[in-house]
Order: C-alpha cells, then sequence, then structure tokens
C-alpha cells in the first residue's frame, strides 16, 4: 500500500512539474508578445494606456485572493492603492539632494518646513519600499483589529468601506501635507530618467510587466498548495476550520496584508505611468470597481483577475472616447450581465461551458445522461471493465 | 476506578436568562463511549459547544484532562485533543476528500508551517489508510460537493480522526442516512472507540442499542436526568415520561405535566 502511494505520488508530481513548466513557457510568450511585438503594433499612447491597465491587474490579483480565495470582499483596496502611489510620488516630489528646498505645492500654501514622516522619503531604497510595506503594514493593522473580533461577511466589507472615508478625508483635507484634492503630480525625472519621456515609459511598460508576472507567481505560489486550500477552507466553512485546530485569524490577516502590499505596488506603477496620484482613487467607486474586474474575470481564478481588469479597462477606454457620457451604464450593465449570467466570469465560464463548446464544435461529444455521471470514477470503473 | 478524560463540574449556561445547561455534572473516563440521548431542546448541543469553547460557561467548569478549558479558544481547544463532528456534515465542498484529510492531519496548524513546509509522507500515508478506512479511496480526488450524504458523514468523521484526537464528539451521525449506512457508520464508530474516548450524540434508538455497550446518559433541561446501560434508560420511569411527554406534546394539544397538575389541584381542594 505505502510503496503503491509513493509511486502514484511520484507520478503526481511528474505531472504537476509537466504542467508548471506549459504554464510558465505560456506566460513566458504572452510576456515577449508584449514587450517586442506590441509596441510595433500600437501607438505610445495606447501602449502607455496598456501598461496602466496591467498594474490595475496587479491590484486586481490582490483582490482575488482576498476576495476570491479567502472570501472576504474588501472594498477598501483603494487605500492601498493610493497609498502606494504616494509613497513613490513623495520620493518623486522632494528636491534633490535633501534641505535643497520644499515641494513647491508646500511653500504654495505657506509651509516653511518639512514635516517629519516626509524625511525618510528622501531615500529612494526606503520609498521603494514604503510602496509595499506601508499598505501592507495598514492592512494587517486593519486585518488585525477585523479578523480578532470575528468580523465576516458584509461587516467587513461596510468596514473597509468606512476605512476607505476616512483615508480620503484625512489625504483631500490636508493641503499642507499632501496637496490635499490635486494630489501630487507633474513629476520630472524617476531615478535619474525623465518621466514624460516615451522611452522612460517604454521601460515602465516593462517593468509593470515583469511585476505582474511577479504578482502572479507569488499569487500561483500562495494559492495552490496547503495554504491555498486552507484559504478555500476558510472561505468556504470558518468554524469548521477553527474546530480542525486551525486560528483562521493569522491566515486571513496575511492574505489581507499580502493583498494590501499587491495593491500599494499597483497604485506606484500607475501613479509613474498616469504622471498623478490623488485622493481620487481612494473613492469608493474606485474599489468596487476593482471588484467589478475580477468579478468578471472570474474569481478564485488568477489568470481571470488579469483578464477582467486589462479588458474592463480597455472597454472603459476605448468607450469613454467613443460615447462619454455611456460607459457608467455600460460599467453597471456589464456587472449585472456577469452576476446573472457568468457567475464565475469569464475564465470559469470558459473552463465549464467552453469546454463542452469546443468538444461540440470538433465533433467529441460524447452522450451524457447527467452531468455527475461524467465525473463519477464509479460509472467510468464500470465503462472500462464492464462497457458502456 | 479509571483516569477521567473529561470532567464538567456544576455547569450552567445561560442566554439571557434562558438556561440551556443547568447545573449539569458530567465526567467521561479515558477511552469510554458515551452515548447521550434527550429529547429536543434537552441541551446536547449546548453541551458540545461548551466542551469546543464555542459558548463559554456562565457557571461551573469543565475540565479536559484534568486542564481547565475556560481561557482557550476554539482551535486552542482542538489541539489539546478535542474533536468535534457537526450534525450535518460540515466537508469543504471545494477541496477533494484527499485535500480536506490533508487540512486536517497537518500537525503543526501555523500559518508559516502550513505555507513554507511541504505534506510528510507520513501524513500522506496516514490519509491514504484513512481513506481506505472510512471507504472513499475511489473517490479521493474528485470534489466533495459530488459526495452522497452518506460519504460526507464518514469524510468528515475521517478528518476528526486525523486530527489524532483524544476525546471525539459526534453529533448526529446517523441524522439522514439509510439503514444501511446507518449500520456502518455504527461499526466505524466502534472501531474507533477502541483508540479513542468518544461521546456520541444521537436520537436513533436503534443505532443506540447498536453502538451503547456502556453507559448511557440522558439529558433532559439542561441536566442529567439519569445514566445506566441502554436496557436501564429505557425502562427508567423518568426518562419514558420526558420522552412520552414529548411525543404528546407534538402529537397534540394535552400536556402532561399540567394535567397532571390540574389533577393534584383538584384533589387537594
Amino acid at each position: 500500500m505505502a510503496v503503491d502511494t509513493l509511486v502514484q505520488s511520484r507520478g503526481v508530481d511528474l505531472a504537476k512539474r509537466r504542467s508548471l513548466l506549459i504554464e510558465i513557457a505560456i506566460v513566458a510568450a504572452i510576456a515577449l508578445f508584449l514587450i517586442f511585438a506590441l509596441p510595433w503594433l500600437i501607438s505610445a499612447f495606447r501602449l502607455n494606456l496598456m501598461g496602466r491597465f496591467l498594474a490595475l491587474a496587479i491590484v486586481a490579483l490582490g483582490i482575488d485572493l482576498i476576495w476570491g480565495f479567502t472570501g472576504l470582499l474588501s472594498l477598501g483596496h483603494g487605500i492601498f492603492f493610493t497609498i502606494g502611489g504616494y509613497a513613490l510620488a513623495m520620493h518623486l516630489k522632494l528636491p534633490q539632494p535633501p534641505g535643497s528646498g520644499l515641494p513647491e505645492f508646500m511653500s504654495l500654501y505657506g509651509g516653511t518646513e518639512l514635516p517629519w514622516f516626509w524625511r525618510p522619503f528622501y531615500s529612494a531604497p526606503f520609498s521603494l519600499f514604503a510602496i509595499a510595506v506601508i499598505p501592507a503594514v495598514i492592512a494587517g493593522i486593519l486585518g488585525y483589529v477585523i479578523f480578532r473580533n470575528r468580523i465576516r461577511g458584509v461587516y467587513f466589507s461596510i468596514l473597509t468601506q468606512a476605512a476607505t472615508i476616512i483615508f480620503f478625508n484625512f489625504f483631500n483635507g490636508q493641503q499642507k501635507l499632501f496637496n490635499g484634492t490635486n494630489g501630487l503630480t507633474d513629476f520630472r525625472s524617476v531615478f535619474g530618467l525623465p518621466v514624460k519621456d516615451n522611452r522612460t515609459q517604454y521601460i515602465l511598460y516593462i517593468v509593470t510587466i515583469l511585476f505582474v508576472i511577479l504578482a502572479y507567481a507569488v499569487c500561483r505560489w500562495l494559492t495552490s498548495g496547503r495554504f491555498g486550500r486552507l484559504l478555500v477552507a476558510i472561505r468556504d466553512d470558518e468554524s469548521r476550520v477553527r474546530f480542525t485546530g486551525y486560528n483562521p485569524t493569522g491566515f486571513k490577516i496575511l492574505v489581507f496584508a499580502v493583498s494590501g502590499a499587491l495593491a500599494g505596488i499597483a497604485g506606484a506603477l500607475y501613479t509613474l505611468q498616469s504622471g498623478i496620484v490623488s485622493p481620487n482613487t481612494m473613492n469608493i467607486a474606485f474599489s468596487i470597481e476593482m471588484v467589478i474586474w475580477v468579478a468578471v474575470g472570474g474569481r478564485a481564478t488568477l489568470v481571470g483577475a488579469i483578464l477582467g481588469a486589462v479588458l474592463v479597462n480597455l472597454a472603459k477606454s476605448l468607450l469613454s472616447e467613443q460615447f462619454p457620457d455611456f460607459w457608467l451604464f455600460f460599467q453597471g450593465g456589464l456587472f449585472l450581465l456577469v452576476v446573472l449570467l457568468l457567475p464565475s466570469g469569464l475564465i470559469g465560464w470558459l473552463r465549464t461551458s467552453g469546454v463542452d463548446l469546443y468538444k461540440q464544435l470538433t465533433g467529441q461529444t460524447r452522450l451524457s445522461t447527467y452531468p455527475s455521471l461524467e465525473e463519477d470514477p464509479e460509472v467510468e470503473y464500470e465503462r472500462k471493465n464492464i462497457g458502456d | 476506578m479509571n483516569e477521567k478524560i473529561l470532567e464538567i463540574d456544576d455547569l450552567t449556561v445561560s442566554f439571557d436568562g434562558f438556561k440551556a445547561l443547568n447545573h449539569l455534572n458530567f465526567s467521561l473516563d479515558i477511552g469510554e463511549l458515551r452515548v447521550i440521548i434527550g429529547p429536543n431542546g434537552a441541551g446536547k448541543t449546548t453541551f458540545l459547544d461548551i466542551i469546543t469553547g464555542k459558548t463559554k460557561p456562565t457557571e461551573g467548569q469543565v475540565r479536559f484532562k484534568g486542564r481547565n478549558l475556560r481561557p482557550y479558544a476554539e482551535h486552542q481547544i482542538a489541539q489539546m485533543g478535542v474533536g468535534r463532528k457537526f450534525q450535518t456534515p460540515r466537508v469543504y465542498l471545494n477541496l477533494t476528500p484527499r485535500e480536506n484529510l490533508e487540512i486536517a492531519c497537518n500537525r503543526q496548524k501555523t500559518v508559516i508551517h502550513t505555507l513554507f513546509r511541504k505534506t510528510l509522507n507520513a501524513e500522506r500515508r496516514t490519509v491514504v489508510g484513512l481513506l481506505e478506512t472510512i471507504g472513499l479511496s475511489h473517490k479521493a480526488d474528485m470534489k466533495a460537493n459530488l459526495l452522497s450524504h452518506g460519504e460526507k458523514q464518514w469524510l468528515e468523521i475521517g478528518m476528526l480522526v486525523a486530527q489524532s484526537p483524544d476525546l471525539l464528539l459526534v453529533d448526529e451521525p446517523v441524522a439522514g442516512l439509510t439503514d444501511e449506512e446507518t449500520e456502518k457508520t455504527g461499526e466505524l464508530l466502534l472501531s474507533l472507540a477502541e483508540s479513542h474516548s468518544i461521546i456520541v450524540i444521537e436520537h436513533d434508538m436503534e443505532f443506540v442499542r447498536q453502538i451503547a455497550k456502556g453507559t448511557v446518559t440522558v439529558l433532559h433541561q439542561g441536566s442529567v436526568l439519569c445514566e445506566g446501560t441502554i436496557d436501564e434508560v429505557q425502562t427508567d420511569p423518568r426518562v419514558v415520561e420526558v420522552y412520552l411527554g414529548q411525543e404528546i406534546h407534538t402529537n397534540g394539544p394535552v400536556n402532561l405535566e399540567d394535567t397532571a397538575e390540574l389533577l393534584g389541584v383538584l384533589e387537594g381542594s
């Protein structure tokens, strides 16, 4: 028996390794296409938009992690996204070398001294570190308070929304500290390169793609294996998990923090490519939009999150160019359509009905009497040994 | 006298003044299989909630292996060695039976270990053995929501065992099962009883007869009404009255207690 199992698990491992290699090959092919072929096909302006959408795909991955896999609907990822953006923008706004003046908006509002918390942002390594770590820490603290008190479901969503309003009002109201509602903009150079240059933007586009791949790999690692299965278990039946001897709080805090860090990275990359960060991305509507991307692409399918973010935003920019007043109706309609017709999103649909459709089109249909019969090993066993 | 695995002293649990458990005393020997019966609302499920830490006692205490359980949370009590099976099968429907068992089997249930340490071969072997025991080897890798009700019940019992607890709490394991499945479940529990202490809560008297080799405890209105072998309990007049009263309650408007009271009042006057 034991020998049997070991042989079997080795076989499974081999199959796993093969599918992993195929996956890596596909990811590499897509990345190479995006990096080398796409710039020839579309204008620099469109490429910059594509880069922004890919940055948004990173925050979508974070939403998928916390919502799709762990079942916690966060409506507060705008906070982490925007703070990530601010962390980088603050570094870019500080005149170098340290002590050589204030960011221009501060002197405009009569500030004479640099607030203490701006100081660390003179350092580039600190700022890069802060992009991911500050959102993660905020998410961790928020998560600790919420999850420790066993707040779940819709109450979690409401709390994250409330947090969004608090952060929005804070950043929006602090004219002297963060330039209030105008946000931080007009960046000149990023690490020695002129920000608005096409070449710099192309480099940023490549960096964004690399970060999407990295984020995908991290999410893939977290969600496969025992940890990922435990997340699904927490999503499906949290109290069962407790009675099995796990404390779900730690797992949820970790996932929320990772998800917040991804949002922060996304925010920084987005800020660089759009040239502005403002409290505007902290409004609730934007956080809900993120959820819609994931719902459209397919919850609990990482590819779905990326695809959803890119497709919905592509549709948004194309449609709002053609019909400027039309987009919001379309977005609402899209959400309704997905909830009613494709509850598991595009990827979820492809994995079930799409496969059937493909088989039908290629003529590989097998008459099935009852869907679950096809998956019943007993039926399969009988088919093999006794005949249909 | 055997050593006790579970001792409950003068336990009271009240919810807004309603006493779900009322000065209850109970103890369980190591290695014992105890069946608890009682009419609806007798406090059986609250009793399990208290042991597993879901509800905290208002008064009195619960000691597991001599330790007072009050300061511990559910997952800590589970780690100490208390496993609980729920009334309706609670398995993770989006995972396969194998994955369900692997989650329960994991020895170190911290975040770091779950994330970084690989599943041990010993654990894998335990899981394969358990799949065999609960008869799900051939369905090990399909999603658990495709299993039948009985198979889910067994999977959940398997998950309990995978936790390697010292005390198993089993709440109505045969509700909704066919006769054949009921008998199989009984055999499973009896074989588990050889190496675990078990408390089974059950309604089905035929099933109780199958598994109750020792003491049966009857709960009524939050306290222990009587204890004894199944034959003693079934012929105890108090038990008969409790169950009979219940039955009349549910069948019609007549209430034995009220009638008796009324008669007494009439006779006294």
